[in-house]
């Protein structure tokens, strides 16, 4: 079939939750598509972290998808959000990640801007000596960069474009906005700030994210330093519409682990010579000693032991994708937690013990499918459903993801 | 020693690093640095910034070791190599504290070619008991915060 004139709707795409077409990892217009109707759509995007903009005038710059977004504190403390783009002739207003100003001027033509965005000046406006310049019906007002509406939850900043997006505790459902606040309970520094280029559709990354049965199995780190293991404690919780999931690791598993026997993630001949990347404190006292939890579309929060991060997924094209991660302590970190969080971080990130492979495999399953567009992947771990499931040997909340997409995209 | 003699040492510890990286002996890395050492990868804009966290943190010789176990028994990626080119090094005034320039180029298994990273080593080198010069701390501070999804080998 010619993919420039492919109907989307019209994909082999059975009703269900179990079979994903590869061609939804593949296609421009899906591509296109997702940019209306997931990123700009009435879902919630993850923009930055409030203490990025900490003062008025503070800004900083961050994704809805492809499209660039500028977050500030306006004049009255507010957090507020505009489309990077200057209406004018379409160029960046903001060039950097960050940075503190008065108002915001686009370098092309100086036309200036306050920090909710509203066009407030053009140079030349009326021309040189009575020469040139705009229309006498040109009005300011009509003029200004998309605003995005902004929520502040526990500290991370979101963003959508859309009037229909409920309000975000909704969005995410009270279970999974309790984990959130669960790890986000408190005043958070950042600690560190890296970007992992990933060689794969997104949300083949947001299905790893969610996909509970994988991470023992990939992972010797895992595994072998009982870090998780399906044997564990725990589960996954899935709300009611997808949108949100949050899997728990709880407990140890059994002293004597038959489970992993013959499985190469289990390597018993595996021994750290300084286990101290290894030591943890309990500083939630909950047993909770691992949780992934996600936000469709592209948010992640994370906590494996004393390691916090929060990433945000930014598709850069149809078959690669940017993974923004800020890694996270808390203000009130004794020097040895925070060195405890230092060293944890091996595990993640681009260099990370367990996130490298995380990065690469989506790239396996982005090659594997080059010539399999309307073949069907399997997601039948557990059942069809995408509900909360008290163990992890499961893909409901893989399933999740695939409800709440297919919701939005109308697929 | 004269700065020129220093220079000369430490030339030849940044050509012995890098040599054993790229030829695959990495068991050999861990020795270039001490005991208690410090050994961090970061970006610039974290390094201006004092984040203090790395996408590698080691501070002992024995966790370099460990991440050189774990990439040869436990990691899963996929077959790829370096190459380093190390620039002449400068000697920073404080004693024992020097900086390098580098340039990595990776190779992949399908013989994709790439430059991978460039940025420089920020370096404290001590003379041992046994007269080898050591890292007791190597920053390396690579120009970009962006990273290819898969940083295995160390820079």
């Amino acid at each position: 079939m010619d993919q420039s004139v492919r109907d989307l709707s019209s994909g082999v795409w059975p009703a269900g939750l179990t079979r994903v077409p590869y061609w939804v990892y593949q296609d421009q217009h899906v591509a296109k598509a997702e940019q209306t109707k997931v990123f700009e759509g009435p879902t919630w995007n993850y923009l930055c972290l409030d203490i990025d903009v900490p003062n008025i005038g503070d800004y900083r710059t961050s994704f809805m998808g492809a499209m660039p977004v500028v977050v500030a504190r306006a004049e009255d403390g507010v957090v507020v959000a505009f489309e990077n783009r200057c209406v004018h002739r379409g160029a960046l207003i903001c060039l950097d990640d960050g940075g503190s100003v008065k108002d915001f001027h686009c370098v092309y033509h100086a036309w200036r801007y306050d920090l909710r965005g509203n066009l407030k000046s053009v140079a030349f406006r009326h021309g040189v000596n009575g020469k040139g310049g705009m229309d006498d019906s040109f009005k300011l007002e009509d003029h200004r960069p998309r605003a995005v509406r902004i929520t502040v939850l526990h500290g991370l900043v979101f963003g959508t474009l859309s009037d229909d997006a409920p309000d975000i505790e909704t969005y995410i459902g009270p279970e999974i906005t309790a984990r959130l606040r669960r790890v986000m309970h408190k005043k958070v520094e950042i600690i560190g700030r890296f970007t992992q280029a990933l060689p794969n559709n997104w949300k083949l990354y947001m299905e790893n994210v969610r996909d509970t049965y994988h991470a023992s199995l990939l992972h010797l780190f895992f595994t072998t330093f009982r870090i998780t293991r399906l044997s564990s404690g725990g589960g996954v919780l899935v709300g009611e519409n997808g949108v949100a999931h949050a899997s728990a690791t709880m407990g140890a598993p059994p002293a004597a682990d038959k489970n992993y026997e013959g499985i190469r993630s289990d390597n018993d001949g595996f021994r750290l010579a300084d286990p101290t990347m290894l030591d943890s404190q309990d500083e939630f006292h909950d047993g909770i000693q691992l949780q992934i939890l996600s936000v469709f579309p592209g948010f992640v929060l994370q906590q494996i032991h004393n390691a916090i991060a929060v990433r945000q997924v930014v598709p850069t094209g149809v078959e690669t994708m940017d993974l923004n991660w800020t890694y996270l302590g808390y203000a009130d970190d004794t020097p040895e937690l925070r060195a405890m969080r230092l060293k944890q971080a091996n595990l993640v990130g681009p260099a990370g013990f367990v996130s490298m492979e995380d990065g690469a495999v989506g790239g396996f399953v982005q090659r594997g499918v080059a010539s399999a567009s309307d073949v069907l992947s399997v997601v039948e771990m557990g059942g069809a459903t995408a509900d909360t499931a008290d163990n992890r040997a499961t893909e409901a909340s893989v399933r999740g993801f695939w409800k709440a997409y297919r919701g939005v995209m109308g697929l | 020693m004269s700065d020129a003699e220093t220079l000369f040492r430490l030339s030849g510890l940044n050509a012995a690093y890098a040599a054993a990286i790229d030829a695959d002996r990495l068991e050999e890395w861990p020795n270039f640095f001490t005991e208690q050492c410090l050994y961090k990868v970061t970006s610039a804009d974290n390094h201006a910034k004092g984040y203090p966290a790395g996408i590698i943190f080691a501070d002992s010789q024995a966790m370099l070791r460990d991440r050189v176990q774990s990439l040869r028994i436990a990691n899963i990626y996929e077959r790829q190599r370096y190459r380093h080119i190390v620039g002449m090094p400068v000697l920073c005034g404080e004693p024992g504290a020097s900086e390098t320039a580098f340039v990595i180029v990776r190779t992949m298994r399908d013989g994709k070619m790439e430059l991978f990273a460039a940025g420089v080593y920020l370096d404290k080198t001590v003379t041992g008991s046994d007269g080898a010069l050591r890292f007791a701390e190597r920053l390396v501070v690579c120009d970009s915060g962006r990273f290819d999804t898969l940083v295995a080998i160390p820079l």
